[in-house]
């Protein structure tokens, strides 16, 4: 059996598992999309790594980040709750040796985190506009009938990029339809807005942020060439798009595990065999007093293992 | 007449009683809620700044209530928010909400403008001149013996045992406080809740972080404006200190009070004319919380707030020579409790990184040495 540690990233948009080997050898990885469902989808997707893996790997601590962190970590039992982007600082900090810049855009979040000899040092997050994240890239990409996969391959074949007003992800698709209906080829319309999205993430998330080299590209859309492409020519050098790009917060989060079971010495994951366990969340008002504070309580089978979302602390429970 | 006023953390418990004592009906404020909200959205243009809003709603359900009257700040035109009553007061009327409101101005740069509305409200309560001055004297007193336990739930927060107990032991405080009707009373309340929070079974090992929180007033000041940032911080074992306490200009024991001038301190930074609001004050209290050896600061700022737009601009510099780590949080009513949440527990890592360096640092220093 090889000792090994699991790190789950449940975000808006995907979620994905990894297991890794003590040195930080990914010996699996998942990628899945949570589809507004993050319990069955945590809980299948555990389930198939523990299909594939059970037999050969002891899972010595688990670790959970994203914004399903909290929920996840009560379903699989894990030994540290970390946020994204810690979860991300560290994993790029691993992988790639003296990084000072870190570029993840998600989901429905971007981000840039800041690292000086390998602490970080400031970071940023999107504050009031989803443009330039990947669920608008998504978007895009059916309105055009390009699959995803295949959206970062046109921008690559563009000639003459076009200028998309890319502020606001509103205006940069009516500003799209208006370039195509002016005759713009594919390619080029795909490549502009690529580099409207990389101007948007510098003026807004990067605003005021001394961006370094080694910057790191990390996160599902780093997948996209032609964002890469962007960014290379906004900066005037190469960003570095790690191999395990997509699943980085996840990579931290496993790392971040071994580090908390070190301390605390035994893991609390339940194991692989969770589909026959029934989650469940229901919530009431309290009634104590005018804070009329939602508190959600959550379920494994009929036991109730915890409650919160009460300011006074009343009601808070956790087992385990 | 039936009073109310806006609500600005435990401040209600003061003016609360200074309505009643002038003679007349309190309405208190609810604490603002998704409905409050719900209500001031509703019916304020949108591209107000949410305390514009959170003051719409909060109006509206005091008039339902029975309010006739609202007492609440004017303001020199220190940014947009010192016309916004006459704003509500127009919207309350198009409403069918009729409202009077008492708009003061600060008594420091308009004696005689506070005072005559004060005086207004004596007479029409039927209290003489001599009991007024009492009244005036013993609200003050609430005021400061308020700010003063809140003060010290800051600092037990983070070192409580048992997640709550300071919050139920800070309740219990106010109470003591909102029952006393004399000044020696206050005294003693002050006394006993002082006490309370220091008998709070506390973690004494813990060495909590320090972060001052700055911005603009009504968000600074309000705790359901600001997603509890200072319950949150403190029951994330952070020591939290904040650059406003409506009793602060008078007292020395805080790190920002109007002892020094702001100004001056942020001249450097700043040497045009003073940017509104509380712009210059988030740059100077940057500088002051630096200088007082805290590890980081948060700046609260409404969304499409100028003053504090055009601070967060110029904080980046003043974070880099002095060396703490700022993060600006804007808030209206879209912004998520989650998306708060994680920004707050990736900030504290930064800073705990940052320290525990230093130590390192300072310990490998102590071994060469």
């Amino acid at each position: 059996m090889i000792k090994a540690y699991l790190g789950v990233d449940v975000g808006s948009v995907s979620t994905n598992l990894v297991i890794m080997d003590e040195n930080g050898q990914l010996l699996a990885s998942s990628y899945l999309r949570t589809n507004g469902r993050p319990i069955q989808t945590v809980q299948e997707g555990i389930q198939a790594l523990g299909r594939e893996l059970a037999q050969e790997v002891n899972i010595m601590g688990c670790g959970t980040t994203g914004s399903a962190r909290y929920l996840t970590s009560m379903i699989i039992g894990a030994d540290v709750v970390k946020n994204e982007i810690t979860a991300h600082a560290i994993a790029a900090s691993h992988e790639i040796e003296n990084v000072h810049t870190i570029i993840e855009i998600g989901g429905q979040d971007s981000k840039i985190i800041i690292l000086r000899g390998g602490v970080v040092t400031d970071f940023a997050m999107n504050t009031v506009c989803a443009a330039g994240t990947g669920s608008f890239l998504d978007q895009q990409a059916s309105r055009l009938c390009i699959p995803i996969e295949e959206f970062g391959g046109y921008a690559a074949k563009a000639r003459n990029p076009v200028r998309i007003a890319g502020r606001c992800a509103v205006f940069a698709e009516s500003d799209m339809i208006h370039k195509q209906q002016l005759g713009h080829n594919l390619e080029d319309i795909v490549a502009g807005l690529c580099e409207a999205l990389v101007r948007n993430y510098m003026n807004n998330v990067g605003k005021g942020k001394e961006i370094l080299a080694p910057v790191v590209f990390q996160g599902g859309v780093a997948a996209n060439l032609g964002l890469v492409q962007a960014f290379n020519k906004y900066l005037g050098f190469e960003v570095l798009v790690p191999r395990h790009h997509g699943v980085m917060g996840a990579i931290g989060a496993a790392y971040l595990a071994r580090d908390a079971v070190g301390k605390k010495g035994q893991t609390s994951f339940k194991g692989f065999d969770l589909e026959k366990i029934d989650f469940r969340t229901t919530s009431f008002e309290c009634k104590g007093c005018s804070n009329a504070c939602e508190v959600v309580q959550f379920f494994e089978n009929k036991n109730l293992i915890a409650r919160w979302g009460d300011r006074c602390g009343k009601w808070e429970l956790q087992v385990g | 007449m039936k009073i109310s006023f806006p609500r600005m953390g435990y401040s209600y418990i003061a003016f609360k009683w200074l309505v009643e004592n002038l003679g007349h009906e309190c309405i208190v404020p609810p604490e603002p809620s998704n409905h409050t909200l719900d209500l001031g959205v509703r019916y304020a243009p949108e591209f107000a700044c949410i305390p514009f809003k959170i003051l719409l709603g909060t109006y509206i359900e005091v008039a339902q209530m029975g309010a006739q009257a609202v007492i609440t700040s004017g303001g020199m035109g220190p940014c947009r928010a010192g016309y916004y009553w006459v704003m509500h007061k127009y919207l309350l009327e198009e409403m069918g909400l009729p409202m009077q409101i008492i708009a003061m101005e600060m008594p420091l740069l308009n004696l005689g403008d506070f005072w005559g509305k004060i005086n207004r409200l004596r007479r029409s309560g039927g209290v003489s001149l001599k009991e007024l001055a009492r009244i005036l004297k013993i609200t003050w007193e609430k005021v400061k013996a308020i700010d003063d336990i809140e003060i010290r739930s800051h600092q037990v927060r983070p070192l409580e045992v048992k997640r709550g107990d300071t919050t139920r032991a800070i309740n219990e405080g106010l109470a003591f406080i909102d029952a006393a009707q004399r000044e020696h009373e206050i005294a003693e309340a002050r006394q006993e809740a002082l006490a309370r929070l220091d008998r709070v079974p506390q973690d004494q090992s813990r060495n909590p972080l320090k972060i001052g929180i700055i911005g603009e007033i009504y968000v600074v000041l309000e705790p359901a404006a600001n997603h509890y940032i200072q319950l949150l911080l403190g029951e994330m074992g952070v020591e939290t200190d904040r650059s406003i306490y409506l009793s602060a200009y008078a007292r020395k024991n805080t790190i920002v009070n109007l002892e020094g001038d702001l100004f001056a301190i942020a001249r450097p930074y700043l040497n045009e004319a003073p940017i509104g609001g509380h712009g210059v004050n988030s740059i100077a209290e940057t500088i002051l919380y630096a200088r007082h050896g805290f590890d980081g600061v948060v700046q609260l700022a409404p969304f499409s707030c100028i003053p504090e737009i055009v601070a967060k601009s110029i904080i980046p510099a003043v974070s880099r020579d002095f060396d703490i780590p700022v993060q600006t949080i804007f808030i209206d009513e879209q912004t998520g409790r989650a998306g708060v949440q994680t920004r707050l527990e990736a900030f504290v890592d930064l800073l705990q990184w940052r320290r525990s360096r230093r130590e390192t640092v300072v310990e490998k220093r102590v071994l060469q040495g």
